[in-house]
């Protein structure tokens, strides 16, 4: 059985169509990367997977199971983090991570377990208004990682941090990945974090997958690379560089 | 010019200013608003070309003269001569009206009554004092730090003095009222605490969970198993035990300083204050249930909470108000529940007197709740 199953997916908002009739399919323990620049419809088809928005026609299972039908137990295998999640400032990392521990009924081991996968050992008592941007998305993801989630999704984990926090975090989803159980659906917009990460790629613009596969499946042709397959299937790069990010 | 268009300064300016005028919301709040409250409170002010004061008169029956068959006293006298008899409140008065172009006209409405009525009325801020005629000699009671009652006393003795009455206004005799719950901080204080509670209320429970949706906070709970409903009472648990530290850490300083004693019941007084509470809670949910902007979210709770805060009789009577708008005032949830508080303060008031404004203020906010969870954007 597929741990997701998406079949033709549309979902628009006002004049604008982010989500063009997508389908694909997820199997247990994989890691996705759902690949695309900006405005490409990734937080939309994500956040439609994660139960927080509903398409406005074809269907989305979750180990064969609905969202409007089986909201509550797909909460418990599901963990995530959002694209700009702010968490309370004035609470501190280690209050947090009890907060989010008490809807899955945890009790302080199982986020002392969380504290040390992603390294928050040092910064337990900080208040998070206090943290670093890096830090903040480590904390995003003990959240995410609180219920051990058969499936997880992250959107776009890495956004926005310098390359060392980038690095980091790769490292403890890869030992995440080691550790096996786990779906991982991520959105990115960094070709090295799919390439790095994932097992199946989904590349996405203007609301469609314009190809899909493994790494060496996708580069099989011109391509030596992910952003210059995104250039030739649409003449355009992955990120602006003006915006400094590459 | 296309220097200009290009100058870092200038487009900062131009899309701050298309940001605004695109968010409709932000307008009305920021702009719309505060003009129809500034027509509003003009409208309740400047149309009152009258200053009115109301004196009870007491009657002191050892004291009365025999006249024209009936028992009168002397001031009753004065106010026939002066004074243009009608009915205030089902009771018999006198309205003389003072006409001053320059300082304007001033109306003293001198309603008769028994003692404790007229203190009641005082306790209240419906009146300013009390007179009583005795032998001759008017007798003034009122709260020598009421600087209103001063007012209203000064005027009172040199309007008589200029009757040319036989009435003794040389020596006017005036007993300052040390009664508990005349004074203007027995007034104050149970106003103060209501007024806590409901500042306390929307800012803490409206303007969180609008700060949280925001930030998409919201969002993130609501996408685990965490019960909605959970959420919502711990806001409101922990905003009414603050309001009840906030209302004992006032109420001790109250009483130390200024000796303020609860004379009513102790057992009604912690019903109506958890009513209040549940009226309030229910408003700031309804207010929050939608919007994700802080700055319209700020407008709503402004929205509520001023016009409450200056009709509903928190720092002077509502009875400064025209007529016309008694009614409505007494509507607001903040009149009804400041009402209530000060009759439990400062008249004795128990069980029977506050069970009406428990229920209602109850029923206000359970109704106000169930609409505002019904449309409440989680995310």
């Amino acid at each position: 059985m597929f741990q997701i199953e998406v079949n033709h997916v549309f979902k628009s908002f006002k004049q604008v169509r982010a989500v063009n009739g997508i389908s694909f399919h997820i199997r247990p323990g994989e890691f996705v990367g759902l690949l695309g620049p900006n405005g490409a419809g990734k937080t939309t088809m994500v956040e439609m997977m994660e139960g927080l928005k509903n398409p406005d026609s074809g269907e989305i299972l979750i180990q064969g199971k609905t969202w409007k039908k089986h909201e509550a137990e797909l909460r418990e295998i599901t963990g995530l983090s959002l694209q700009e999640t702010r968490f309370t400032e004035k609470l501190k990392v280690r209050e947090t991570l009890l907060l989010f521990a008490s809807f899955f009924r945890l009790d302080d081991r199982r986020v002392d377990e969380v504290v040390e996968l992603t390294g928050l050992e040092s910064k337990l008592t900080a208040l998070v208004g206090t943290l670093s941007g890096g830090q903040r998305q480590r904390l995003a993801l003990a959240v995410a990682l609180l219920n051990k989630p058969q499936i997880l999704f992250l959107d776009e984990p890495t956004t926005g941090l310098d390359p060392h926090s980038r690095l980091d975090l790769w490292r403890i989803l890869k030992t995440l990945k080691e550790e096996g159980g786990t779906t991982l659906i991520l959105t990115t917009h960094y070709m090295e974090e799919a390439e790095s990460l994932c097992d199946y790629i989904i590349i996405i613009d203007e609301g469609k997958i314009l190809k899909e596969g493994k790494l060496e499946e996708l580069l099989e042709g011109n391509a030596r690379n992910l952003d210059e397959l995104f250039i030739q299937l649409t003449g355009k790069t992955l990120h602006d560089k003006v915006n400094g990010e590459r | 010019m296309k220097n200009l268009k290009n100058n870092q300064l200038y487009r900062l300016t131009y899309s701050a200013f298309l940001e605004t005028i695109r968010e409709p919301e932000v307008l009305f709040w920021g702009m719309l608003f505060p003009v129809l409250i500034s027509i509003g409170l003009g409208l309740a002010f400047t149309q009152k070309s009258v200053s009115k004061h109301q004196i009870m008169i007491v009657d002191v029956a050892a004291n009365h003269v025999i006249t024209d068959g009936g028992r009168q006293t002397q001031l009753d006298s004065i106010l026939a001569a002066h004074a243009t008899p009608r009915e205030i409140g089902g009771k018999n008065a006198h309205t003389w009206t003072i006409q001053d172009n320059t300082l304007g006209d001033t109306e003293f409405n001198f309603v008769r009554s028994d003692w404790e009525a007229s203190i009641i009325a005082l306790k209240r801020g419906e009146a300013d004092l009390i007179l009583t005629d005795s032998g001759g000699t008017v007798c003034y009671y009122f709260d020598p730090h009421n600087s209103q009652a001063q007012l209203v006393y000064m005027k009172i003795s040199a309007l008589l003095k200029s009757s040319g009455q036989t009435v003794n206004t040389d020596k006017p005799s005036i007993s300052p009222l040390t009664l508990k719950g005349v004074r203007y901080i027995d007034f104050l204080i149970p106003g103060l605490i209501v007024f806590g509670v409901m500042s306390s209320v929307l800012w803490g429970i409206s303007y969180t969970i609008i700060e949280k949706r925001s930030q998409k906070l919201l969002r993130r709970l609501v996408a685990t198993p965490m019960k909605k409903s959970n959420f919502l009472i711990a806001l409101m648990f922990v905003r009414i035990m603050m309001n009840i530290v906030e209302a004992l850490v006032l109420f001790f300083f109250a009483w130390l300083i200024f000796d303020i004693r609860i004379q009513g019941n102790i057992g009604a007084l912690i019903v109506l204050f958890l009513a209040g509470n549940i009226g309030f809670t229910g408003i700031a949910v309804l207010i929050s249930c939608q919007t994700s902007k802080t700055e319209v979210g700020t407008g709503w709770i402004n929205a509520v909470q001023m016009p409450m805060m200056i009709l509903s009789g928190i720092f002077f009577s509502y009875h400064n108000f025209p007529e016309w708008s008694i009614g409505f005032i007494k509507a607001l949830p903040l009149t009804a529940f400041a009402d209530g508080v000060r009759s439990i303060f400062n008249e004795g008031a128990g069980w029977v007197e506050i069970l009406m404004p428990s229920l209602s203020l109850s029923a206000f906010g359970i109704i106000c709740f169930l609409i505002g969870l019904r449309l409440f954007k989680w995310y």
